[in-house]
């Protein structure tokens, strides 16, 4: 059972790190905007040339 | 206009959804359009390949809007001034540039925005923020001008402005950063000591060796004061602060269960006896900041959209150089003594004279005068009044701070810095709560010394202040209030500053403006006497013209009108012009029966004195053919809605004051229709302000507030002096600094809605606040027996703050959406 006294301070020291990674991503702006990225998630990736696109008959009704 | 209406009826736009028009409906055309905006965009949507946009507008199910495109050349962002002020360089070449955006509402049109870089070469990335309608633009200046940018931007359907403020915006983003980090460290540290605890309180109930004990007890102290020290600092601060103003704040009783429980639980844990209280303290202070948290982000989105509103505002003018060529410059530039082209339907960008032209002016943004003065040249022009009917040369005498606006702005700056700070509920509370907390811990003391030891009174002293920790009253609020600050943007109004909801849920005394307020602000036609087809030519002689009252009648008579010739203007007099073979004259009753040569009819008499007595301002048409006669009052009129909601308000209970820098009889007229007994006219600025101040000065019950309800910059100062400032819809740059509350919908119909909203919020507040006393005298005398433990405070402290906010949630239930307004802030 003596482990746990060591694997106290690796645990704390996981949440630590946890804690760091989160205030490096807040300072970097990553927490700035929480409601539009909400937003893009239901886009498609639709990074194919505009000439390709012609061709498809796009309506209103499509289902995306 | 020869289309068969028939066929257009079921006809809608291909782009926004909304029925096309009669005269735009194209038959031999595939696709259908409401507007020529929509037209545009739909066909740069199609030559992109950016077809997508409508399934994504199909899929969010998003409100039908038509492109409003502005066709503005954006000269102005390409100016070296402007740019050094607005744009980021970088050292890889690029530049980037936040700009604002109307007319950002959905999904669909942050994904169109960001595909810019398709329409717009030389643009390399562009990043859209909904909540703050922006634009974060990244592009290549050598390939690409800003102003070339902002148009295809504008040919999308959204306007750009630039975002002002950067810098004071850079401050907010970092606090807003550093609140979240606290927030993030706080829950951490709660969730590993809770960890801990749960393994010490395994152990009371089963048995632990003393050296387990002793090491789980040394990690939950150390994080304890973590906790305490960095995110658990603010309460410390705000306690200290409080206590040097001497004014009651609910930091207090929080600050001081925290420090009890941090000294007491360190001194235990190195006594190695006695109760440790971190698990609690952990909780506690994550909670709160939670709740804080959520309500400082719902408050700035309020005042994020009422910037947005600022940036409306021109930032530009046109210049016009020694040579007579004309250039559009950022208003910054502008000094005294330069001539500067003003256009009809702009604003004056600073004070001066009239050098070449004559137009109409609209002041009622500025001094609260419904109706428009006719200027020409060697008369004053004001900075922020609007330019009505034709195109005039200003020179220029005073700019920025030295117009009239900046003088008048300097008297809200001063009433700002006066308003008083109201004492919240809570913390009104807090002030008896810590006195009373006080004297039992000593109480318990005493009483524990005597029966038993020093150390036991000591450790039931304690135990009392901790558990009666105002936790679910720290949290009421800050819930409440958010919740029904997201309530209240879906009604329609902004709210600046949370302490509104408290102010105004007694009724007070209520200062309302008139012009643009109460009425609508804008000349229309109100009454008219005399044969239909008289107004029908009045109306197409009218229609060539731009002055207001002009406008009014061709709106009012509008439609199938019959074609006029031979049209002369007299200036600020009436009309002449033929329809039909028959010469028709129109214009104030002296200068129809001058220059025709004719008296008015006798039956038309009493109806020109009636028009007279309502203070609106008569328009004779005469036709020569067969000399007869046609009356029209035009007027500014009161907005539909208004007698309603002075109705409700006045059932509520709300004293109503009209104050208006009108003329006297207008306003006293107004007053008559909704039954308003107080009113004054001919108020200047500085009198609103002062009539603010005496209110305020001697009202009996500071529960009931002084509320200013206004739109114009002569209504700022008053705004800002009144306990609550309401600017409506529509409102100058000035009023929205300077007020607590902005409407997104005209009238004060939403003014209603907020007494109720309030009302509904503080009940709320209340029920919570009872709630949370009954628990804390509870504790206290679970306390003060000496029956607490770390764990029933562990468990008992967190399900009271969890139960006051599902209580919370009730606050404003009642308000009904508006459902036309949508806005970001919806989803906060």
């Amino acid at each position: 059972m003596s482990v746990v006294y060591i694997m106290i301070p690796i645990a704390l020291c996981l949440a630590a790190l946890g804690v760091a990674a989160f205030i490096i991503a807040a300072k970097n702006g990553q927490f700035d905007d929480l409601d539009t990225p909400a937003l893009r998630a239901i886009f498609d990736d639709d990074e194919t040339p505009p000439d390709i696109k012609k061709e498809k008959n796009i309506t209103k009704e499509d289902d995306i | 206009m020869t289309t068969n209406p028939a066929t257009s009826d079921d006809s809608i736009c291909d782009h926004c959804g909304l029925p096309v028009p009669s005269g735009l409906y194209e038959p031999e055309s595939e696709h259908q359009f409401c507007c020529n905006g929509c037209k545009t965009v739909f066909a740069i949507l199609h030559g992109a390949g950016l077809e997508n946009y409508y399934k994504i507008k199909s899929a969010v199910d998003a409100n039908a809007q038509p492109a409003s495109t502005t066709g503005s050349n954006y000269e102005e962002l390409d100016d070296p001034a402007f740019q050094s002020t607005w744009v980021t360089q970088s050292e890889d070449g690029t530049a980037e540039v936040e700009l604002l955006l109307e007319g950002m509402h959905c999904a669909a049109c942050v994904w169109l925005i960001e595909r810019l870089p398709r329409v717009a070469s030389g643009v390399i990335e562009s990043r859209a923020n909904i909540r703050r309608r922006t634009v974060t633009v990244r592009y290549q200046p050598d390939s690409i001008k800003l102003s070339t940018i902002a148009q295809s931007l504008d040919k999308l359907g959204y306007a750009a402005h630039p975002a002002r403020g950067k810098e004071a915006r850079a401050i907010r983003v970092k606090e807003d950063r550093k609140f979240l980090i606290r927030v993030a460290v706080a829950g951490a540290l709660a969730g590993n000591i809770m960890l801990l605890s749960i393994a010490l309180y395994g152990g009371e109930f089963d048995g632990i060796s003393e050296s387990w004990r002793t090491t789980f007890r040394w990690y939950s102290t150390i994080l304890g004061l973590i906790v305490l020290i960095w995110p658990g600092r603010i309460f410390f601060t705000g306690a200290i602060a409080a206590l040097r103003t001497r004014t009651a704040h609910l930091d207090i009783p929080i600050a001081l269960a925290l420090f009890s429980a941090g000294i007491w639980g360190t001194l235990n844990t190195f006594r190695g006896i006695g109760e440790i209280y971190f698990d609690s303290v952990g909780v506690l202070v994550f909670l709160l900041l939670v709740g804080r948290w959520i309500q400082h982000r719902q408050q700035r989105a309020a005042s994020d959209s009422v910037e947005l509103m600022l940036t409306l505002t021109p930032s530009s003018a046109t210049l016009i150089d020694g040579d007579g060529n004309t250039k559009r410059v950022p208003i910054e530039t502008i000094e005294a003594g330069m001539s500067v082209r003003v256009a009809a339907g702009e604003s004056f960008p600073a004070d001066g004279i009239i050098t070449e032209g004559s137009t109409t002016i609209d002041n009622a943004l500025l001094t609260g005068e419904s109706v428009p003065v006719t200027s020409t040249t060697g008369d004053q022009a004001l900075a922020g009044a609007t330019n009505l009917s034709s195109p005039v040369t200003v020179r220029v005498q005073a700019v920025g701070e030295h117009t009239r606006v900046g003088k008048l702005m300097e008297l809200v700056a001063r009433a700002s810095e006066q308003k008083t700070h109201i004492v919240r509920m809570a913390d009104r509370i807090a002030g008896y709560f810590v006195i009373i907390v006080i004297i039992l811990a000593l109480i318990t003391f005493t009483a524990w010394t005597m029966i038993d030891s020093i150390t036991i009174g000591i450790e039931h002293a304690t135990a009392l202040l901790i558990v009666t920790c105002p936790c679910a009253l720290g949290l009421a609020t800050p819930t409440a209030m958010s919740v029904a600050l997201g309530r209240s943007a879906r009604a329609g109004m902004l709210i600046k500053s949370a302490a509104v909801l408290e102010l105004m849920a007694k009724p007070g005394t209520m200062l309302l403006d008139k012009t643009g307020t109460l009425t609508a602000g804008a000349t229309e036609v109100v009454d008219s006497f005399g044969d239909q087809n008289l107004f029908k030519a009045a109306a197409a002689i009218e229609q060539s013209s731009n002055h207001p009252i002009a406008r009014a009648i061709a709106t009012a008579f509008g439609s199938d009108l019959p074609t006029a010739t031979d049209i002369i203007q007299t200036t600020g007099q009436g009309i002449t012009g033929t329809v039909n073979n028959q010469s028709i004259t129109i214009g104030s009753v002296d200068f129809v029966l001058r220059s025709t040569k004719s008296e008015i009819p006798p039956e038309l008499q009493p109806k020109l004195v009636r028009l007279l007595d309502r203070a609106l301002t008569p328009i004779l048409v005469h036709n020569s053919t067969n000399n007869s006669f046609a009356l029209i009052g035009v007027g500014d009129q009161l907005r539909a809605d208004t007698a309603t909601s002075i109705k409700s308000l006045q059932k509520r209970g709300w004293n109503l004051e009209i104050c208006s820098g009108d003329h006297p009889r207008i306003v006293e007229s107004i007053a008559s229709q909704v039954n308003i007994h107080t009113h004054q006219g001919g108020v200047t600025p500085e009198a609103k302000a002062q009539r603010i101040a005496d209110l305020k000065a001697h009202n009996p019950d500071p529960l009931r507030p002084t509320v200013m309800v206004g739109d114009g910059v002569n209504d700022a100062a008053a705004l800002a002096s009144a306990d609550v400032g309401i600017a409506v819809h529509g409102g100058a740059e000035a009023s929205l600094q300077a007020a607590d509350v902005y409407l997104i919908e005209p009238g004060v119909a939403p003014i209603v809605k907020l007494a109720d909203l309030s009302r509904s919020t503080m009940s709320t507040i209340r029920l919570c606040l009872i709630f949370s006393l009954t628990y804390n005298t509870v504790v206290a005398s679970l306390a003060m027996a000496g029956l607490i433990s770390a764990l029933i405070a562990a468990i008992i402290m967190p399900l009271s703050s969890l139960t006051v906010v599902a209580l919370c949630t009730r606050a404003g239930k009642n308000i009904t959406p508006t459902k036309s307004t949508s806005t970001p802030m919806e989803s906060a």
